[in-house]
């Protein structure tokens, strides 16, 4: 398996990560989801301020494949929108973890980051995925 | 593959200076100036219309033609599109005098009204469902349609369902649909034979708040669901209701239908099924089917096709209100009347098996080349994938390989459960030769895959434009010279 996916990070089995920094975490879509994508070429973000509660969708990414949501992997409230991205989509390919994160939130609970997966889980669902 | 002019342009490019035959006639009353008339604001120096001779405008609209591609010119296997022949005769009839300069607001229209009586009828024989609205303007304006009356109905009982089951094998339109008519949408995902997981549903259904499911059968696999109805008695079970999306109904002419299985709403795309010509070619038509007890709530005009159902004691009080101006696009309306009454039950029947027989035929073919996910028996069309091909090659390089051969592509991405999806329909139209034309170009194809990757991965070679850069035109469009 050729995907990037940092030890450093949480992941959802839909395939967003997040990054906790004391109770904000910034979130954004996985090196695998977006090869299985393709090219991004937009993404329309949710509004600074809005809050969601686990597993909602909070953006849509549109590929030249394919239109998906993009769910919150955790509660919480929308605190910054990576603007880069309206301008540069591609970001999102090129960089998934750093210059092409979608969002900063404030976590609404703390423990729900127990429900998401280690890379070594996630690397395992993804494996699986690929076989199937 | 015709000859590629090269300098094909814009009408509006192609002013030649010289021409004076433009065939505006000499003036005969008294002339004024125009700056008497229009304030100068309003006018301008420049009005860049073409002034071409006339045999130069018809080569230019004649070449456009004849680098069109349709069903006239050869199969075209764009899956969930149904794009089959479209018989002549359809437009012939629908042109007659008594269909075709007739305006809803004149006072006699009775030809006109008999014959969406006598279609509702017919599509009470093929579908089992009781009264129809021929309103909806295309399919997912009929999805829209059948919601609203499944959520008019829920509030008419004083129920708070607010929830719709969409698998995800379904048309992609029908999650869109129910969330525009109010609903949120649960997600089933399909078990490994693609078909819809029993005891999720019913976990689902126990909820309490959920309204129904929608339906698309056969799926966008081509997959017929073999527990339909066990799918339809749980939704019931637990006072939910059934919508199905018809759009699919292809492969069932004439074999079953899906009043019988216990559906409560339907919609068609009497655009696919029933003729008519679709795609780039006129307008659609999704007219809603509905089971008796719901017809108080269907938007006017609306005609019972079950002449069982007493007419008189029919009333529409809670109707969700009006859906389109006037009748519906009426012209389509006459093309599937004269298509379903050219072929009788009989030959609707048979249009049903031949596509299935044509879709199984292309499957058994390319399966041993290209990888087939779900290994079944398909209904009238089935999803290949890109996975396992050599050398990074992707469905959309073989969709655009195929232009090469002069054929249309299959439908690609779609749908999204399946990874690199080719996703091919030949309908019933299309004769053996026509059928072994495809399979062995795409045979071709795949070996083409294997020898020269590169070539295909640049296709097309011979088409009048190459390989767009459709990433580029989605991140940076020119929507303005």
């Amino acid at each position: 398996m050729d995907y990037n996916i940092p030890k450093n990070l949480k992941y959802s089995p839909s395939h967003e990560w997040i990054l906790i920094e004391n109770e904000e975490g910034i979130i954004g879509i996985t090196d695998y989801a977006q090869d299985q994508l393709g090219d991004i070429v937009y993404v329309e973000f949710p509004e600074v301020g809005e809050e969601f509660s686990n597993g909602e969708s909070i953006a849509e990414i549109e590929s030249v494949k394919a239109v998906e949501e993009f769910n919150i992997p955790v509660s919480g409230k929308i605190i910054e929108i990576n603007d880069e991205i309206n301008e540069n989509p591609e970001l999102v390919n090129e960089s998934p973890y750093e210059k092409g994160w979608l969002a900063r939130i404030k976590l609404a609970n703390l423990s729900e980051l127990e429900n998401l997966l280690s890379s070594e889980n996630y690397i395992s669902q993804i494996n699986k995925e690929l076989e199937d | 593959m015709k000859k590629v002019r090269e300098n094909r342009n814009l009408i509006f490019t192609k002013a030649f200076e010289s021409a004076e035959d433009n065939y505006i006639p000499d003036l005969d009353i008294p002339s004024s100036n125009l700056d008497d008339i229009i304030p100068k604001n309003l006018l301008r120096d420049n009005l860049p219309i073409p002034d071409v001779p006339e045999v130069e405008i018809v080569r230019h609209y004649t070449d456009l033609s004849q680098i069109n591609y349709g069903v006239d010119s050869g199969i075209y296997p764009l899956g969930s599109c149904t794009m089959k022949y479209n018989p002549k005769i359809n437009e012939k009839i629908v042109k007659l005098p008594g269909f075709s300069i007739i305006h809803p607001l004149q006072k006699k229209n009775e030809g006109a009204i008999l014959l969406m009586e006598e279609l509702s009828q017919l599509l009470h024989k093929i579908t089992g469902m009781d009264a129809f609205t021929f309103s909806p303007a295309a399919g997912a304006h009929g999805e829209l349609t059948g919601m609203f009356i499944l959520k008019k109905f829920f509030e008419q009982n004083g129920n708070q369902k607010n929830k719709i089951i969409v698998p995800d094998s379904a048309h992609g339109t029908n999650p869109a649909s129910a969330k525009m008519a109010g609903f949120s949408i649960i997600e089933l995902n399909s078990n490994e034979h693609g078909e819809i997981p029993l005891e999720e549903l019913e976990f689902a259904m126990q909820e309490g708040d959920v309204a129904g499911i929608m339906l698309t059968n056969p799926n966008t696999l081509g997959l017929f669901d073999r527990n339909i109805l066990k799918i339809t008695e749980i939704v019931h079970k637990y006072d939910g209701l059934c919508y199905y999306d018809g759009a699919n109904l292809n492969p069932m002419l004439g074999i079953c239908r899906p009043g019988d299985m216990g559906f409560d709403i339907l919609h068609l795309n009497l655009h696919k099924t029933f003729s008519t010509p679709h795609g780039g070619g006129g307008p659609g038509s999704g007219p809603v089917g509905i089971k008796e007890g719901l017809i108080q709530f269907l938007p006017e005009p609306y005609f019972i096709g079950n002449e069982k159902i007493d007419k008189e004691k029919i009333n529409i009080s809670h109707s969700i209100g009006k859906m389109k101006s006037f009748w519906g696009n009426f012209g389509i309306l006459v093309r599937a009347y004269a298509y379903i009454r050219a072929l009788g039950k009989n030959g609707l029947s048979r249009v049903g098996k031949v596509s299935v027989l044509n879709a199984n035929y292309l499957r058994k073919r390319l399966q041993e080349f290209y990888h087939l996910p779900y290994q079944r028996i398909c209904q009238h069309e089935f999803v290949l994938s890109d996975k396992n091909f050599p050398n990074k090659i992707t469905a959309e390089d073989i969709a655009k390989r195929i232009l090469d051969y002069g054929i249309y592509a299959p439908t690609v991405y779609f749908p999204l459960i399946v990874d690199g999806a080719l996703m091919i329909e030949p309908t019933e139209t299309e004769s053996k030769e026509a059928l072994d034309y495809f399979a062995e170009t795409m045979i071709r194809i795949y070996q083409e895959t294997q020898n020269k990757p590169e070539f295909v991965h640049k296709a097309p070679h011979n088409t009048p434009v190459g390989r767009l850069d459709a990433v580029l035109a989605a991140r940076k469009p020119v929507l303005k010279e």
